[in-house]
């Protein structure tokens, strides 16, 4: 009795809503998804400007500038896809591995041992400095791909083997990689003390757009370089296998549900292994085309995280390595603003509400909610 | 007196209009659907028919495109399904939604207000226990779910509704999952229920326990109602069947007379352990020739599901010989199982069997999509597969809005169609059925059963494992019986008393003297 008078009190103070939220039971159309997701960039730039705000800036401004600085000229959006091509690369490498639930965290650490192993070519030297440039490119490549492949397989045949967490190895393997990295650059092959190995030979370069400036002037001056077509043929390549050949099926099928895999006779071990393989190429091919189209050198700083955005676009791009592609060119931008936009953090921060925003867009299209008018009882 | 000739009967809930459309079908058509005090309500119809959707419905799952509810006079519209709860309507699905890990007084207080925080729990423990001794739902309060059996655990699904309050109990498919022992149990708990006048929506594709435990039965016909609240006493099997599936149903399958030919599978003495890594298969032997279906009986969990995995390569024998073909297959690969022409329909249709989100095109082309024409060096030929699933889709009458729709949302009995259209459309040598048919209506279960046949006609070898007796007596030239992973016994004539006693642990040669003791008294 007593009770009475304070929970009287406490449900007049009370929202007069009731807000549920439940598990869809019936699909959410496609549409829903689309739009939400537009929905969700749109209020994350908002939230962004806010926060510029707040910071004294002025947000429609820096917004403005974000889109000059990436998308403005032919320049600068042929830099945007120089920052989107190690991302595109990085970003299938992921989206293959997750798709078969495999929760390969280790990008980072393969475009290392990619990068580590395509300068092996140049500093060893596996190849004399003046072999021809397809040569270089082409055993830089292979080397690249087969780095990131070994880096990607350990943590496979690991979980294969002994039933190792393969987030918890991969993510080891990264430091492994760095550390790695930095022996060599700081020991082995230092230029001059410097923490660096020496410039490549120019045969050792990727062509790149400015190469062809004397036939095509309009390209003067633009970095974009070859690695932007390995990384949009490997997207096209991905597709193709999960879509339409027998092992994408398989990775689909295991991914979906790995027990009626393995009741269709499918090997998972041997599936794991592959797949950590493909993707660590992938990643590895990621290192040797940032290392030969963009820096041609081996350095410590050649990665502003790659191998963890790469884990962002692959879940924004749902798994779709088509979509890996559209999505890295608007993080390409994003980086890429990055350098010309005070205070240097925003754009980061805003790729970081984008993602929240996306994770929350998941939310939404998994459940609804309900409001409802509180009835008093 | 019959209860539904009492003047006064009270409606409960009275359905009207009620439609619902999903994507590519209409799931319920102007649906009405009365529920009464103190009833046992039937739900029948065949698959695909529309009864869970119209249940889900009332349960405040989904929302009716048209119609309306009335619970006791009164309109509702139900948001959620906490809604229906809040006027006494709970549902009880086919997969339980019961947290593994926590105990069984924790399941039934989870979602509620009280007790604020969980300190306490000795008080509740005794209050479920007490309710559930009340209506025969015995199971131990403090135990952990996952150590429970389906039974149980269904138990305390029904515990945490009543706990809720709730005087309207919807059962979708409660006994598919049930030993025959435990239907007897569900059932006795069913009728002190509706004694404290409860009322109780059962749907079920099993006419005689429709026949046993219903007051009236509602029929659905493709989301169309064809018999509204009949009286169960006033009807039969056969007119219930013709309801339903819109022609005669034959619950007879002739048998022609093959004669068995070579032994295709051969276990010798086999051993091998469980998942809790316990002995569960004991020296286990068995054959199967060609143009036979040989039914294995037995109580569920001694020894069939390990039995079929050891067989299709899912499972290792720790001891013991397996052949196929008078081939030594022991310890084979799955993959080589499959190609030998070995077939198996799982237990557990959606976990083992199909994965829920690809498609119906990507769920039929689990067993061959390395084969011609639909595997084509290392790619698949995606034409060749749309029509396969296609002709499989028309030939097994899947109801589903397009092939490229995710098997989830199927309904029950259309994803086993989509796993038995898999198994049988390969034409196997050897086929391991475990309960082929269940969650089948009666029309798809004769066709199954036909299908069957026909196997055997064509000369192959079926190993049939079922937990009914009606049907592998039907269908059976010979039936093993199995007990704690050991063969019994045989059985030829189909003599129920022998096959009685050999499934609780009576081995052949003793039941012999027995019986004819008992014969000579
Ligand atoms: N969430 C959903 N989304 C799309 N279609 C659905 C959904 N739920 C059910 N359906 C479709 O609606 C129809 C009716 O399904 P429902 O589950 O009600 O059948 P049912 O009578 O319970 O059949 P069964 O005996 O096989 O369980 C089916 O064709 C099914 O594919
Ligand atoms: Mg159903």
């Amino acid at each position: 009795m007593e009770n009475n008078i304070p929970g009287s009190k406490k449900r007049r103070l009370r929202f007069p809503y009731k807000i549920r939220v439940e598990p869809r039971l019936v699909e959410a159309p496609g549409w829903v998804s689309v739009l939400l997701t537009i929905a969700s960039i749109i209020l994350a730039l908002m939230v962004g400007a806010v926060l510029i705000a707040l910071g004294g800036g002025d947000p429609i401004k820096a917004y403005i500038h974000i889109g000059k600085a990436s998308f403005g000229s032919l320049g600068v959006f042929s830099d945007t896809l120089v920052k989107a091509t190690p991302l595109m690369l990085v970003g299938l490498a992921c989206s293959i591995a997750f798709r078969m639930k495999l929760w390969n965290i280790g990008a980072e650490g393969q475009f290392f041992i990619g990068a580590f192993a395509a300068s092996v070519v140049v500093l060893l030297p596996v190849l004399p400095d003046s072999s021809p440039k397809w040569l270089f490119i082409l055993i830089m490549f292979i080397f690249g791909f087969i780095g990131g492949a070994l880096w990607g397989v350990i943590p496979g045949f690991l979980k294969v083997k002994f039933n190792v967490n393969e987030i918890i190895s991969t993510l080891m393997m990264n430091y492994i990689a760095v550390f790695w990295n930095n022996y060599f650059i700081y020991a082995v092959w230092s230029e001059g003390g410097f923490q660096m190995s020496k410039t490549f030979p120019k045969n050792a370069w990727l062509p790149r757009l400015s190469d062809f400036a004397k036939d095509a002037p309009i390209f003067q001056g633009l970095t974009t370089h070859l690695g932007l077509v390995f990384a949009v043929i490997a997207a096209v390549i991905i597709w193709f296998i999960l879509y339409r050949s027998k092992w994408g099926y398989e990775i689909r099928l295991i991914g979906d549900n790995a027990k009626a895999a393995k009741y269709s006779g499918i090997s998972i071990g041997k599936n794991i292994i592959l797949v950590m393989a493909l993707s660590g190429g992938l990643a590895g091919l990621a290192g040797m085309s940032e290392i030969s189209g963009v820096v041609h050198r081996l350095q410590g700083s050649i990665s502003p995280g790659y191998g963890f955005t790469g884990i962002i676009i692959a879940w924004l791009a749902k798994l779709n390595p088509l979509a890996v592609i559209v999505v890295s060119i608007l993080f390409g931008a994003l980086i890429l603003a990055g350098r010309e936009l005070q205070p240097k953090g925003i754009p980061t921060m805003i790729q970081g509400v984008i993602f929240v925003f996306l994770i929350a867009s998941d939310f939404f299209v998994r459940n609804r909610i309900l409001f409802s008018r509180n009835i008093e009882e | 007196m019959p209860k539904e000739e009492v003047p006064d009967l009270k409606v409960i809930a009275h359905m009207q209009g009620i439609r619902k459309r999903f994507p590519g079908v209409l799931a319920n058509d102007q649906v009405d659907f009365e529920l009464r005090e103190g009833e046992v309500h039937a739900l029948l119809g065949e698959n695909g028919a529309g009864k869970s959707t119209l249940m889900n419905i009332l349960a405040g799952l989904y929302h009716p495109d048209s119609g309306t509810i009335n619970i006791r006079g009164k309109q509702v519209s139900f948001n959620s399904p906490q809604d229906a709860i809040k006027v006494g309507i709970g549902m009880i699905h086919q997969h339980f939604m019961l947290v593994p890990s926590q105990t069984v007084t924790e399941n039934v207080l989870l979602g509620l207000n009280d007790p604020p925080f969980i300190i306490n729990l000795k008080d509740y423990d005794d209050k479920i226990r007490q309710l559930g001794e009340r209506l025969g739902l015995i199971v131990d309060p403090r135990a952990k779910i996952w150590q429970l059996t389906v039974g149980e655990q269904q138990r305390v699904e029904i515990l945490k509704m009543l706990y809720r309050g709730t005087n309207v109990l919807i059962m979708d498919e409660p006994t598919a999952v049930l030993a025959p022992s435990e239907i007897e149990d569900l059932f006795l708990t069913l009728r002190k229920m509706t004694a404290e006048g409860k009322s109780i929506v059962f749907i079920s594709h099993k006419l005689n326990e429709i026949t046993e435990i219903s007051d009236r039965v509602t029929v659905l016909r493709r989301g169309k109602v064809t018999a509204s609240g009949i009286n169960t006493r006033e009807t039969t099997r056969e007119k219930l069947a013709e309801l339903m599936v819109g022609r005669e149903v034959l619950f007879r399958i002739d048998k022609k007379p093959v004669k068995p030919g070579d032994v295709v599978l051969s276990v010798e003495n086999v051993q091998a352990e469980n998942d809790k890594n316990l002995q569960s298969l004991r020296g286990l032997s068995l054959q199967v020739r060609a143009g036979e279906i040989v039914g294995l009986a037995g109580v569920a969990g001694n020894g069939q599901s390990e039995l079929a995995e050891v067989i299709t390569g899912l499972r290792k024998c720790t001891a013991g010989k397996i052949c196929i073909h008078g081939q030594d297959t022991t310890n084979q690969s799955t993959l080589t199982s499959i190609r030998q022409g070995v077939s198996h329909i799982p237990e557990d249709r959606t976990h083992v069997g199909s994965a829920p989100n690809l498609s119906i095109t990507d769920n039929v082309i689990m067993k061959n999509y390395n084969q011609q024409p639909i595997g084509m060096g290392w790619l698949i030929n995606s034409l060749a597969a749309n029509r396969f699933a296609t002709k499989l889709k028309d030939e097994y009458e899947i109801t589903a809005p397009l092939i490229n729709t995710p098997v989830r949302l199927l309904s029950g009995g259309n994803l086993q169609r989509v796993i038995l259209a898999r198994e049988i459309s390969s034409k196997p040598k050897l086929m391991v059925a475990v309960q082929p048919t269940r969650g089948l209506d009666v029309g798809a279960i004769e066709g199954v059963q036909r299908l069957l046949m026909q196997q055997r006609e064509a000369g192959a070898a079926v190993l049939l494992i079922s937990e009914e007796l009606e049907e592998l007596l039907s269908l059976s030239d010979r039936i093993y019986i199995i007990y704690e992973g050991q063969i019994m016994g045989e059985v030829t004539d189909g003599d129920i008393r022998k096959i009685g006693l050999m499934m609780t642990g009576t081995p052949l040669d003793k039941i012999g003297k027995e019986i004819t003791e008992e014969d000579g008294k």
